[in-house]
């Protein structure tokens, strides 16, 4: 699209397969990185002077989710360079902020794109950016939109306004799904060497190293790590406000006990009471710290509740795992059948 | 978001009311609506529901708002125990 301060390129509302399948692979945690637009401003559908200018992130699952809320609407997007990070991030980090608000207002030449001068910046990007500073720096005024895309139109309409609900974060079921993916696979990536090494543990016993030991041992231990990565990854996340408990560490805890007594019901009659309580001590740790892991991607953890929190879980966590491995060991050379 | 609590009591959130001029951004930015305005000047209505993420001292035009920022994250918060630094951020891939 042609206009007084150059091309500006114009962007579609609708979706097609290969901004689907890029979405997924990203949601599967594979090149995460790599999943940028390009900084700068965009026209969606046909902009005129008096037409808003909406701030995003250029992290492309934004960008989509942006355009598509946004299809029928004529307005400018102006897109920072966040690195291929989304807003609340971004803003995290510092790369969403009032600096780069002001240069890319500037690159674009907006002032004399608009007649207006507002933008308006996602309500989560707050906390890198100040409105102060950027009404200082390029002499636009920040309005507060919504935390949702889908919210945007209504707040359009409404003159500007977000009611209470739509400033809220949200953190609903499919929210907490969509992120198990990149923790399960993430984990996986740091905690893969754990299963040869429980494999190769097992070997040990009486006999020294026995094969039969390797395998008969081999396989309960490694479902128990599995159980216990899938209870803090996949289990806590999905069920978080149902189980009892604040901290995170003690909700994975409760979580891979009842995975692990689960498993020990399912075996009752071929494993004895040591290496039982063994397997189940290790399935409850990997929970546990698992879950507590999980803090990074909520969106109402403080850090100095973290921070608390690991304090008193770390210590217990150590103990347990170290005290579930020595459990594990001795039961080898307790004359029971495992 | 009442649904999700976190541990209570631990927030370094501060308001200075003498020093707040009623603007009205904090409860604009503030994602767990942590903040009411009452006859012209903010008040903390949710303390436990502030998750530390600094938007509202970020955005306060007089500095009545003080707190740590940082992100609840616990992999990020070994890390700093590790390098020592305060309030950092994510850069592992790990998280966001
Ligand atoms: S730090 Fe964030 S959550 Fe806490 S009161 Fe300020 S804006 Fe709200
Ligand atoms: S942002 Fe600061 S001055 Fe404005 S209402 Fe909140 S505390 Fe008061």
């Amino acid at each position: 699209m042609a206009t007084t301060s150059g091309p500006i390129p114009r962007i579609k509302t609708e979706l097609d397969k290969r901004d689907r399948i890029g979405s997924l692979l990203v949601r599967l945690g594979a090149n995460r990185n790599n999943y940028k637009v390009s900084p700068g401003l965009y026209a969606l559908g046909r902009p005129d002077s008096e037409s808003v200018v909406l701030v995003t992130a250029n992290y492309k699952l934004t960008f989509d989710t942006l355009r598509k809320a946004l299809n029928g609407l004529n307005a400018w997007l102006l897109v920072l360079d966040t690195r291929g990070v989304n807003v609340w991030c971004a803003a995290g980090k510092k790369n969403f902020s009032s600096e780069e608000v002001i240069l890319q207002v500037k690159n674009a030449h907006l002032d004399q794109l608009v007649s207006h001068r507002k933008l308006i910046l996602p309500q989560l990007s707050a906390t890198g950016v100040s409105a102060l500073k950027v009404k200082k720096g390029c002499g636009f005024e920040v309005v507060w939109g919504p935390i949702q895309a889908g919210d945007i139109k209504s707040f359009l309409a409404a003159g500007f306004q977000a009611g209470k609900a739509m400033r809220q974060v949200t953190f609903t079921l499919s929210e907490r799904l969509v992120l198990t993916p990149v923790e399960i696979s993430q984990t996986l990536k740091s905690l893969l060497w754990l299963i040869p090494l429980m494999f190769l543990l097992s070997g040990i016993g009486p006999d020294i190293f026995s094969l039969a030991n390797l395998w008969q041992r081999g396989v309960p231990v490694s479902l128990a790590v599995v159980l216990g990565v899938l209870s803090g990854t996949v289990l806590t996340p999905a069920l978080l406000p149902w189980i009892p408990f604040r901290a995170f560490s003690v909700k994975g805890a409760l979580a891979g006990l009842l995975v692990g007594l689960g498993l020990m019901l399912f075996s009752l009659k071929t494993i004895a009471f040591l290496p039982a309580l063994a397997l189940i001590l290790l399935t409850v740790t990997l929970s546990s710290y698992l879950a507590m892991n999980f803090t990074g991607c909520t969106p109402f953890t403080s850090p100095s509740g973290v921070e608390k929190e690991m304090r008193q879980a770390i210590p217990l966590q150590s103990v347990a795992a170290c005290l579930g491995l020595i459990l594990w060991f001795i039961s080898a050379f307790v004359r029971t059948p495992v | 978001m009442e649904k999700f609590r976190y541990l209570p009591n631990v927030s370094t959130l501060k308001l200075d009311e003498s020093l707040c001029i009623g603007c009205g951004s904090c409860t604009l930015v503030c994602p767990h609506s942590v903040f009411t305005m009452n006859e012209k000047k903010a008040h903390i209505a949710d303390f436990d529901g502030c998750m530390e993420c600094g938007a509202c001292m970020n955005n306060c035009p007089v500095a009545a708002i003080d707190l740590r920022p940082g992100v609840g994250c616990a992999a990020a918060i070994i890390q700093s125990w590790f390098k020592g630094k305060v309030g950092v951020s994510c850069e592992t891939e790990t998280c966001c």
